[in-house]
């Protein structure tokens, strides 16, 4: 990201239900949670608390949901064309190939793709070899890295990623997530996951979502590697807050 | 391949009626009688084969286009869809063969009457085939396409078309066998050429091994027809679900 427009913060303030029409069942809410620009925020949480609706809503896309109160960008802009979503589910479109599923943004909107990025990307994301392949022949885990380069494809400000790592190998995961944080550096990024060390080594910021509200909680310092000191104690005490919270 | 084990089944229980029943040879022809009829009769049975095939692929080809631009037009107008929807369903609850004759009067004894009614035949199975699955995109691909400021009509080109090829698929499969239905019932009407046509003809002039042999080419030619469009679907089905290598 040059410099272009500043990059968004996010703000959520409200409750999400899941009957658009008569608002019966509170998904998420209600709270009040605000992301800092340019940060890389982990978000927490036992399952079912409405971790993913809470991505959704920066989306800016209902989809069958009612929010009552707001999810925007700070800088006021739209959420779309801001902001890029790594969905749980790679969805990846299963008569492309690895290319160009990459690319598929460009297609919808009817821009001319970008052939040598969308190869870089793939390169980084360790897939360089897999290009031509069709997405279907691809492993779980190399279908979510191919998922990871499709977002950075799209080189939005405001990124939300939706356990985007689950399905990768410790090695793999670990070296995935330092191309992801390099490349989505000085971004706003929103990322949801269930695993404490994951968050730990990766965030600038944590916040526990459980059903009674949000807790931050404090980031030291550290050096991003997994065998720091300061990363496994924040491991253990993340893991320690979730088992309260559960 | 696979049709012989049956055909052979059908033939044998042909022949085993004949000789149990001895039914006389103007009611039923045994087998080897339309044999050598179908030989014997080639270049005429040809002739006629030739015109209702044409009836048949002009039809489908006609059919198959109106088809898939209506399932389109109603993928992408949801208003048009609520209204036109019960339409196309209660058009449906008129036989397409009441029609025959009003199809005969308007588009005249020639090629056109049969190929009108191959097309209204073939016209609800692929235009439903199609919409349904192209209103059954996953959700998901179509919110990451939203998120992806994807406009309208190329969501639905590089998206919504290609996950709804299978289900066009299926429609075709049943546009080959029912089409073949169509063009015959047009020739029964009104014709002076076709298989249908040499049918009525021969019955008429006491040939039963004529009008058998005219059958029998009716069906082998409705296979191949199915054999053909089911080679070509099954290419793209795989093709839409991932299964063969794409060409990049």
């Amino acid at each position: 990201m040059t410099a272009r427009a500043p990059v968004p913060g996010l703000s959520f303030e409200g409750s999400v239900f899941a009957d658009a029409r008569t608002g019966a069942r509170r998904l998420l809410g209600p709270l009040s949670l605000t992301v800092t620009a340019g940060r890389w925020t982990c978000l927490l949480g036992p399952s079912g608390v409405g971790k993913s609706t809470l991505l959704q809503a920066f989306t800016g896309l209902p989809d069958g949901l009612r929010m009552d109160g707001s999810a925007v960008l700070d800088t006021g802009a739209q959420p779309l064309g801001q902001v890029a979503l790594m969905a749980q589910d790679a969805g990846l479109l299963p008569w492309l190939s690895a290319l160009q599923n990459v690319w598929i943004g460009s297609r919808l909107r009817g821009e001319r793709p970008d052939h040598a990025r969308a190869k870089a990307l793939l390169e980084q994301v360790g897939l360089g070899a897999q290009g031509a392949q069709n997405c279907t022949r691809l492993s779980g885990g190399q279908q979510q890295r191919l998922a990871l380069a499709r977002t950075l494809y799209e080189d939005r400000p405001v990124v939300l990623l939706d356990e985007p790592f689950s399905a990768l190998d410790v090695a793999t995961r670990l070296r995935v997530q330092d191309v992801a944080r390099d490349l989505l550096s000085g971004r706003t990024v929103l990322h949801v996951t269930h695993d404490p060390a994951e968050a730990a080594r990766i965030a600038d910021d944590i916040l526990i979502l459980d059903h009674s509200g949000l807790t931050p909680v404090s980031v030291p310092q550290h050096s991003k590697q997994a065998d720091d000191p300061k990363v496994q104690a924040l491991t253990s005490d993340l893991t320690r807050l979730l088992l309260e919270a559960a | 391949m696979k049709y012989l084990l049956p055909a052979a089944l059908i033939l044998c229980l042909w022949q085993s009626v004949v000789w149990v029943t001895d039914v006389p040879a103007f009611i039923l022809p045994p087998p080897a009688k339309v044999a050598v009829t179908l030989w014997g009769n080639r270049a005429l049975l040809a002739e006629h084969a030739i015109v209702t095939l044409s009836e048949v692929m002009i039809g489908l080809l006609l059919g198959a286009i109106l088809g898939m631009v209506t399932a389109l037009g109603l993928a992408m107008a949801p208003r048009l869809d609520r209204w036109l929807k019960p339409v196309l369903v209660l058009s449906q609850s008129i036989p397409v063969f009441v029609l025959a004759p009003i199809l005969t009067l308007w588009f005249g004894y020639g090629l056109w009457s049969k190929i009108m009614m191959a097309l209204l035949i073939i016209y609800f199975p692929v235009t439903s085939a199609f919409h349904d699955a192209l209103v059954a995109t996953p959700p998901a691909w179509l919110r990451q396409a939203e998120v992806m400021g994807g406009t309208r009509w190329r969501v639905l080109w590089f998206l919504r078309v290609p996950a709804a090829l299978p289900g066009l698929m299926s429609g075709l499969r049943l546009a080959a066998v029912y089409a073949p239905i169509g063009a015959i019932i047009g020739e029964w009407v009104g014709a002076s050429r076709g298989l249908g046509y040499l049918m009525l003809l021969s019955n008429g002039r006491a040939k039963t091994g004529l009008m058998f042999a005219a059958v029998l080419v009716v069906a082998v030619m409705t296979i191949l027809l199915h054999a053909v469009v089911n080679r070509l679907a099954c290419k793209i089905e795989n093709k839409s679900r991932g299964q063969a290598e794409p060409s990049l």
